[in-house]
């Protein structure tokens, strides 16, 4: 099992229980066609904290997260059925505009995925389709955003540099302050570290924590130290039997309890043997 | 003795590939040598002359030369736009199943034989423009219209996979910046997508220079630098088209040198196209 790391242990001295719920499910299921991918999530994600999705790989972890700003209906064959709200707000109510929601709820992807044009111009990209025009408001938001993923004094002289041309750690800041500049309510990361060294894993992990005084996290990881090291809660997925139909697989969350909680004392068999190792 | 059938067969192969290469070089020296004396002969005045006289001896190309980009440029203003929303529609819009519709008809498009769209725009479109835009209807309106059509399958081909292969992650990344559909493909994709099609545009124009039989049927061939594109003109290709069967002598030598101006602008035209596609595939490999 993880060790738990000083800070960790200290950042889940907060209780997060005492929180308000940002994102509520209830019954969330997932279809791809006629597999099953998800079935009847029901969890309630703090506002301000890091909330960590894990579980074995094919699990359904990304897919979940895509169910939060609705990225799985650009996927043809996916259907979702049950509530989802971000605050009061119904995520898949009939009147929801999909491009509101996802000004609220931004996304990091795995791979950095800068856009090919400047530094510069892949921050403003978003706000300038939102409306604002003004250019001293622009770059404003450029020195605000690169000031919060602590690039500023490296990129401020570099702005007009293209975007991809930065190292693979720089780009996935970027690609944060991309998500900033929009200000966001929540930000989705889709296991946002997984191609990117050690040390700018560290910086990008330093930055969450950073970011989850103001921002609602979520985060996608196959790596339980990274859940560890940075999350509040976290959520453990799997695909086991239904419970209704022991023919059939579904992904299912199995536990979602407080990171320490979960870690040093797991209420289920299953999350117990995955986080020992003894399985996935 | 299988050693002796391997190096064979690598001969055999070799030999046939070089029959390609062979007849450009053929082509190419053939066109120089009938060509070239009358470019040294006449110098700039070949390429800047006003006047085509051949009975006199007055061999200047220059409103063939206004006539093959007049036409061509009136090709791309009326091809190019629709070209190119044609390819996000195909790219990005269209259902599955409109797409393999669209897909073969544009690619049979490209199947009609020059001469039925020649024939077409003699019956349809040349009568149209005399009668509602006055003039014979023989012009460089109606040459455009057929060009434009003719280079609709290569632009839209070209462009539709430069859109295609931009990796999905672009999309998904501006729709998760809260980008609608229509602002993604503006100022993301089509922008990224951008050396692909400056090239799609490039080979159509091509496409469109070199052309012949399609507008021999519609321009009307006059000599005269037109001045409106209501009026008649003869381009390049039609020239030596035209005369090809009677012209003797320095006449014919002069149809080659038409020849060789065509062969540059179009030599031009590849070479650019190849060079902006390969500067593309330079910079996705930096991602």
């Amino acid at each position: 099992m993880p060790k738990l790391s000083p800070r960790a242990s200290k950042r889940n001295s907060v209780n997060v229980s005492t929180k308000k719920a940002k994102i509520t499910t209830k019954n969330l299921n997932l279809y791809y066609g006629g597999s099953h991918a998800l079935k009847d999530i029901t969890m309630e994600i703090p506002e301000c904290a890091i909330t960590a999705i894990i579980g074995p790989s094919g699990c359904g972890k990304s897919s979940l997260l895509r169910q939060f700003n609705r990225m799985n209906d650009l996927i043809p064959i996916a259907r979702v059925e049950g509530e989802a709200y971000l605050g009061e707000t119904s995520i898949y109510g009939k009147s929801t505009d999909v491009v509101e929601l996802r000004k609220k709820i931004g996304m990091v992807f795995q791979k950095p995925n800068v856009f090919p044009m400047s530094v510069y111009d892949n921050i403003v990209i978003g706000p300038k389709h939102h409306g604002i025009r003004s250019k001293s408001a622009l770059n404003d938001i450029v020195e605000r955003t690169l000031n919060q993923v602590a690039m500023w004094d490296e990129l401020k002289d570099l702005l007009h540099k293209p975007g991809q041309e930065l190292t693979a750690g720089q780009r996935q800041r970027l690609c944060i302050a991309r998500t900033l500049a929009g200000d966001p309510e929540v930000v989705l990361m889709d296991e946002s570290c997984s191609a990117l060294d050690p040390e700018s894993t560290m910086k990008v992990e330093d930055l969450m924590i950073q970011l989850a005084q103001k921002y609602t996290i979520l985060i996608v990881t196959h790596n339980m130290e990274q859940a560890v090291r940075v999350s509040d809660m976290s959520a453990f997925l799997m695909i086991d039997l239904d419970d209704d139909d022991s023919a059939r697989k579904v992904g299912k969350l199995v536990e979602y309890a407080p990171t320490y909680d979960m870690f040093t004392n797991p209420t289920d068999k299953r999350t117990e043997d995955y986080i020992t190792g003894r399985y996935g | 003795m299988k050693n002796f059938k391997e190096k064979l067969s690598g001969r055999v192969f070799l030999t046939l590939a070089l029959f390609s290469i062979l007849a450009l070089a053929v082509i190419t020296i053939f066109i120089l040598v009938q060509g070239a004396p009358v470019i040294g002969k006449h110098g700039f005045a070949f390429i800047a002359g006003t006047s085509w006289s051949p009975g006199n001896g007055e061999f200047g190309i220059l409103p063939m030369i206004i006539g093959s980009v007049a036409v061509t440029l009136g090709a791309a203003v009326i091809g190019v736009p629709i070209g190119i929303c044609c390819a996000v529609f195909m790219a990005e819009f269209a259902p599955s199943l409109m797409r393999t519709i669209f897909r073969p008809a544009i690619q049979l498009l490209a199947g009609i034989p020059s001469v039925v769209y020649g024939f077409w725009g003699l019956l349809f479109v040349v009568p149209f423009i005399s009668n509602h835009l006055g003039g014979l209807g023989l012009s460089i309106l109606a040459g455009s219209v057929i060009l434009s059509l003719m280079m609709l399958p290569t632009i839209i081909s070209i462009s539709e996979v430069s859109i295609i292969v931009l990796p999905s992650t672009y999309k998904d990344g501006a729709l998760a910046l809260g980008m609608t559909h229509w602002q993604t493909i503006r100022s993301v994709q089509l922008p990224a997508a951008k050396s692909g099609i400056v090239a799609a545009v490039i080979l159509g124009l091509g496409r469109a220079v070199g052309e012949t039989m399609a507008v021999i049927m519609v321009l009307g061939n006059a000599t005269a630098i037109p001045s409106s594109v209501l009026e008649p003109v003869r381009t390049l290709t039609t020239n030596i088209g035209i005369e090809m069967g009677y012209a003797e002598g320095e006449h014919r030598q002069a149809l080659f040198a038409t020849g060789i101006i065509l062969f540059v602008i179009i030599m031009i035209l590849n070479i650019s196209a190849q060079y902006i596609t390969r500067n593309k595939s330079k910079s996705l490999k930096i991602k």
